[in-house]
């Protein structure tokens, strides 16, 4: 498991009151892990600071689950 | 009487009237202060005497109605204090007309004075308070947006506004531990009421219960009351503060 998906799945578990084990990199953070608007809008702050780049709202959006998110960061943080 | 003791409070509109006296009845309670208005020498003479209360106080003026001049404020608090744990959005304007005298910037000013200026403080200040799990929002509304009031169609939409925002903000954030009410005053004596004309006054006076016009204290009384631990179960309400006149 790569470093940022280690920090990204610590985040979810953390952000949604998960199980680890429930953090596959495909469950979705709405329909498999329970998230909810504000949950989302919360992980993504979190992420955000954990990071230390800023998420736009449109990119936000495409997030979904912690593979999304971590090839979202990778490419963030490479061209950073 | 210090059970604000260690919070921050950002009052807008804080330089005269309802909002100094809120700033300084929170101060009182024990809480520091960020306060906000467009005029900076009223600002910080409220400074002033909350620091002999023994409190903190930052002066930050802009149009708070503003993404901008907001979002720079916010960070200047947080820099200052760290946190912002009640924020009390009180700046508000009134351009009085009837219907058919009412010009659009009438309408206009007063519905972003006083409506988006509660969004644009909350959208700013609510952030922090979701990471730490508490916070206290309380908008000043008015008694004009549950009785409407001739010459006032703009003030009465933008209060009435207000409380629609307070009960959808309430019910977003009340799983985060933060409370989000309204407190509607009726006729208090400040600037803003200075200049009715007598017969308006005496007309007004008929109609509060209790005869007489409020003090900005009293307001802020209340302001205080929602703002501390006690009223955590509270959210999504309308307190008036009018001498009875509604009921
Ligand atoms: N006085 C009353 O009888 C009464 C009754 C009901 C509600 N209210 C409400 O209480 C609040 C305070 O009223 P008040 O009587 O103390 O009024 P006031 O006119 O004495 O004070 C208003 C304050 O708001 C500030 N302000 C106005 N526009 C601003 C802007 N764009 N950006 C930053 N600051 C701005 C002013 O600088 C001033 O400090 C208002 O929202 C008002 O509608 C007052």
């Amino acid at each position: 498991m790569s470093s940022i998906q280690e920090k990204v799945t610590q985040i979810v578990v953390e952000q949604l009151s998960v199980e680890e084990e429930q953090v596959t990199p495909t469950a979705s953070f709405v329909e498999q892990l329970g998230a909810d608007s504000l949950d989302i809008v919360e992980m993504v702050m979190a992420l955000e600071t954990a990071f230390e780049i800023e998420i736009p709202d449109e990119d936000a959006e495409k997030i979904t689950n912690v593979q999304e998110a971590v090839d979202y960061l990778e490419k963030k943080l490479a061209a950073a | 009487m210090i059970e604000l003791q260690g919070q921050v409070a950002l009052v807008t509109g804080a330089g005269r009237g309802i909002g100094r006296a809120v700033a300084l009845e929170l101060a009182r309670a024990g809480a520091d202060l960020v306060l906000c208005a467009r005029t900076q020498a009223q600002l910080e003479e409220v400074a002033a005497e909350i620091r002999t209360l023994g409190r903190r106080a930052l002066v930050a003026t802009g149009d708070v109605s503003q993404v901008a001049p907001v979002e720079a404020i916010v960070a200047q608090a947080l820099q200052e204090f760290a946190h912002i744990d009640i924020l009390v959005n009180n700046a508000g304007i009134r351009r009085d007309a009837v219907l058919l005298r009412m010009k659009e910037e009438d309408w206009d000013e007063v519905l972003q004075v006083n409506l988006r200026s509660a969004f644009v403080c909350t959208r700013a200040v609510s952030k922090g308070m979701l990471k730490k799990r508490s916070g206290r929002i309380i908008n000043i509304s008015s008694v004009i947006a549950l009785m409407g009031n001739a010459g006032q169609a703009n003030y009465a939409a933008s209060k009435a506004g207000l409380i629609g925002f307070t009960r959808s903000v309430a019910r977003e954030l009340a799983s985060r531990g933060i409370t989000v009410n309204a407190v509607a005053p009726g006729y208090i004596e400040t600037e803003m009421t200075r200049d009715l004309p007598q017969k308006a006054r005496e007309w007004i006076q008929e109609r509060i219960p209790m005869g007489f016009l409020g003090q900005p204290e009293d307001v802020a009384k209340m302001v205080r009351f929602l703002s501390a631990p006690e009223t955590r179960y509270v959210t999504g309400q309308v307190f008036n503060v009018d001498g009875g006149m509604v009921m």
